[in-house]
């Protein structure tokens, strides 16, 4: 009997039964409903306690009393002014919204469970009311007829449950006509919840451990070890390759910082093998760092101040090592911070020289001052100047498409990169449908913290949109692999395509870019990089055996 | 109640000025107000303005929606994702001009019980075009109370607006544009579930009063026929700040200034001041070039770190151990 953490708890035909009417009772009335499979288990004491950070306590998101401290409310109102008078998108998204609701049905979360407060507009409300109240002329003399809303601990609870519900993938904000960001608003609240100690486990451990240890999992350097050394031993077993490792490698040239996930759960392993695979095949001086081991950043997910803190160290590693650039694999969020964050809190990065490709001459002038390039760039620029060799047939047995990471689609615009190189990796690349690709592509609905199975119910309810348009092609391309260049996408997609379009796996671009390139001195390549058959590769007694075994994958 | 008290508040305003103006204070209703409201509006706005542009943007977070500029051989989609300030002014001026985010609205509905499709919804774009538009056009052909002789553009607009040459005198396609536009406003924001959910007075207050100002405009013009003449006086007097009132302005007109008065005082205390905002929202302002050039956050302070000496010294024996690179010994 599955119980409300597992997928098989969960019926799609009652999944499928989305009510988007609103109830009768206005939302300022209407209490949270916290039924299991819908939120996340709260932060726990000692994490905070690693963090330094205030009212670390043991409490339960059931328990009536979430023990505040006892002068929460000032420090909530205090935690706004302040917020207020250093982020004016905060401000100026406080003050325009028009309410025009355009952004109600562009929330996977909103699509997948009609919750009206899943609506990015009144997501935002939930805050904004209290804003009104408290900080506006009209509210501070109306109060409710101008909108406004007294703080009030059932207010603080709602925040906790809905602003857990957001990905912050900012798919709203591309159809806002003022740019209103739901993920920046979700950041304010989430810190202020932080300043009570409220935060959820599932981000607030990573963090700790990143913190401590480098990487979210809590990795040690002679763990990391084992993991690429058990890597390339696999490696070696498909390719006939005996990979170099080089870790904290002074004066190396680049620097590879990649996600951790890539380090312990498949597929993510695949890619980070395909890393591997990559940068020895072209005989680049690179590392791996056991202390920069993670790019991705939690920090993102629960203040500025913690991103900050967990980013410090990429820049201080490529400093202490003397590297000349940074190179960043297959990760979603990390993106956002590297990209929109890091060169402004850590930066800046003048001991660092402007990237350049030491086998094709490029200069990647548009990293030109954060001195880091994303690997697609980096691949894409290979392939286009014929430095790879490729047998992209050996991928025939894949029907795949892409799913676009919403921060390197929505806080980059890294949308052609990937598709090149899948197109020279692979004979059958297949788009999903536009409104679900590109900038408005969908959430895989377990970014920002959300990918927690306690939160099993709102993430299958988030991956519906997702799910729903892999399906799709699924069934009108036979698509049976999804690319995502997301470490947290390569993880929690699995459970969405499994439960949604079941038969299509999940990949990494930079593993199928791997299994297609011809590396010197290989061997005769029968298995791909996670030891399956490649059909119509193996010797021809055991074809038909083969044959009938991959389809079970 | 929250469509009903809006209405009636706004219905009671017309009234105000109606009867203001026709129980002899004229000079309240025609001067008085007018200029407070009109110090009301450029205060307010000029002070909600710099309370957000003295707010600093610490980081810069545009939302990127196409192709960025990386590599020369990709083409960059520069108006949806533009790298300078150059094409962040294209962006700013499609956002502001053709509202091209709300462009992308599409509606998001399950079939047949199983298939998510999205299908285009322009209507929301449209009405929000040709509410916003008329109104821009009737503000400008208003220009021609306050000036004489008008200028140019005020008559060639005039006469563009006018040239269906329906009825006497012409009726406007800005008028009916804007009419129409804010009518499907009020009825889209009664009619959908989700948006009649979302929607507090603070949004129908302000459509009413639009509406309201806009209906008794025509009136004005269409049906009880205003002395254009003296109307031309008052607003002559009070752009030269030498008011007059005249004798035979109808007492509607002053229910339709004081309405107008009543939107300029409201207007810096309200959701209205997203004409100024949207110029200062960081999400689309801003270009997507911070690898290239450094953004400063004017506030960026020191915070606690897990050094790698910290790193190292807790971890010393496992690194060595297990082969990995040390600092000391």
């Amino acid at each position: 009997m599955a119980t409300f953490d597992e997928p098989d708890f969960y019926q799609k035909e009652d999944l499928l039964q989305v009510d988007m009417l609103p109830p009768k009772t206005d939302w300022a009335d209407t209490p949270v409903d916290l039924r299991p499979g819908t939120f996340i288990y709260p932060g726990k004491a000692k994490n905070l306690e690693i963090l330094d950070l205030p009212n670390a306590r043991e409490w339960a998101v059931t328990d009536d009393d979430w023990k505040l401290p006892d002068d929460w409310k000032k420090t909530v109102l205090e935690g706004m002014a302040e917020r207020l008078s250093r982020y004016r998108s905060f401000k100026v998204f406080m003050d325009i919204c028009v309410r025009c609701g355009a952004c109600a049905d562009k929330c996977h979360f909103f699509i997948g469970s009609g919750d009206p407060k899943n609506m990015p507009v009144l997501r935002t409300e939930l805050l904004r009311s209290v804003y009104r109240k408290d900080f506006t002329a009209l509210g501070k003399v109306f109060g409710k007829l101008a909108g406004g809303r007294p703080l009030t601990e059932d207010v603080i609870k709602e925040w906790f449950y809905y602003f857990y519900q957001c990905t912050e993938c900012r798919r709203c904000s591309v159809f806002c006509p003022y740019g209103i960001d739901t993920a920046e608003v979700t950041m304010m609240a989430r810190e202020l919840l932080g300043l009570l100690g409220l935060y959820v486990n599932w981000v607030i451990e990573p963090v700790a451990n990143c913190f401590r240890f480098g990487n979210h999992l809590g990795i040690q350097p002679h763990g990391m070890m084992d993991t690429l050394e058990f890597m390339v031993d696999d490696i070696e077993e498909a390719t006939g390759i005996r990979v170099d490792l080089p870790v904290n490698k002074k004066g190396a040239e680049i620097l590879l910082v990649v996600p951790s996930g890539d380090f312990v759960a498949d597929p993510g392993i695949y890619t980070c093998m395909g890393y591997m695979l990559l940068l020895n095949e072209l005989g680049l001086d690179y590392t791996w760092s056991t202390y920069a081991s993670d790019g991705g950043n939690f920090g993102l997910f629960t203040s500025h101040e913690m991103m900050k803190r967990l980013n410090a160290k990429v820049y201080a590693e490529a400093k202490r090592l003397g590297v000349k650039w940074i190179l960043g694999g297959e990760c979603g969020h990390m993106w956002r911070v590297m990209n929109q964050y890091m060169d402004t809190m850590n930066g800046p990065a003048d001991f660092l020289e402007v990237p350049r490709s030491p086998l094709t001459g490029t200069v990647f002038e548009n990293a030109s001052s954060t001195k880091m390039v994303h690997i697609m760039e980096f691949t894409a620029d290979l392939i286009r100047h014929n430095k790879l060799k490729l047998d992209k047939s050996r991928n025939d047995h894949i029907r795949v498409t892409l799913h676009d990471s919403c921060n390197p689609a929505r806080s980059m615009g890294l949308l052609e990169e990937p598709r090149y190189v899948l197109r020279n990796v692979c004979n059958n690349f297949f788009e999903m449908p536009e409104n679900t690709i590109r900038e408005q592509t969908f959430c895989c609905g377990g970014g920002a913290g959300l990918g927690t199975d306690e939160n099993m119910e709102m993430r299958l309810r988030g991956g519906l949109p997702r799910g729903n348009a892999v399906r799709y092609v699924q069934e009108k391309h036979g698509v049976n692999q999804l690319a995502a260049m997301c470490a947290i996408d390569r993880a929690t997609l699995v459970t969405v395509c499994d439960y949604w379009a079941p038969g299509v796996n999940v990949t990494g671009v930079t593993e199928l870019v791997a299994n297609a390139m011809v590396f010197a001195g290989e061997n005769e390549r029968t298995e791909n990089l996670r030891l399956e058959p490649i059909p119509g590769r193996q010797p021809a007694d055991e074809e038909e055996d083969e044959s009938g075994g991959s389809s079970d994958e | 109640m929250k469509v009903l008290l809006p209405l009636i508040i706004v219905g009671g305003l017309f009234l105000l000025g109606f009867l203001g103006a026709t129980s002899g204070m004229e000079w309240i209703f025609g001067v008085v107000l007018p200029y407070l409201a009109g110090a009301l509006f450029l205060g307010g706005l000029i002070f909600r303005v710099l309370s957000w542009a003295n707010v600093p943007v610490p980081f810069r977070i545009p939302t990127t929606c196409g192709q960025q500029k990386s590599l020369p051989w990709i083409r960059q989609e520069t108006l949806d994702n533009p790298h300078n300030t150059l094409a962040v002014i294209g962006r700013m001026a499609l956002e502001v001009l053709f509202f091209r985010s709300l462009l992308r609205d599409t509606k998001a509905k399950i079939v047949d019980g199983e298939r998510l499709t999205y299908s285009t919804a322009l209507s929301l774009w449209l009405a929000g075009l040709a509410m916003h538009w008329g109104m821009l056009a009737i503000l400008i052909r208003h220009l021609r109370l306050v000036t004489d002789p008008s200028p140019f553009f005020v008559t060639f607009l005039e006469k563009t607006d006018g040239f269906l040459e329906l009825g006497l005198p012409v009726i406007y396609i800005s008028t009916i544009a804007f009419l129409i536009g804010g009518a499907y406003l009020l009825l889209r924001r009664l009619s959908s579930p989700q948006v009649r959910y979302i929607s507090l007075m603070n949004d129908y207050f302000p459509l009413f009063l639009l509406l309201g100002i806009g209906l008794s405009g025509f009136w004005l013009r269409h049906l009880t026929r205003t002395d254009v003449v003296a109307v031309k006086e008052l607003a002559l007097g009070l752009a030269h700040f030498a008011p007059v009132v005249p004798e035979s302005i109808s007492p509607l007109f002053f229910g339709h200034l004081f309405l107008v008065c009543v939107l300029l005082a409201y207007f810096p205390f309200s959701k209205l001041t997203h004409m100024a905002g949207v110029f200062l929202s960081p999400t689309r302002n801003l270009a997507n070039s911070n690898r290239r050039v450094r953004h400063v956050n004017p506030w960026n302070y020191p915070v606690k770190v897990h050094s790698y000496e910290e790193y190292e010294d807790e971890l010393r024996d496992k690194m060595k151990a297990a082969g990995v690179p040390v600092e000391k010994e």
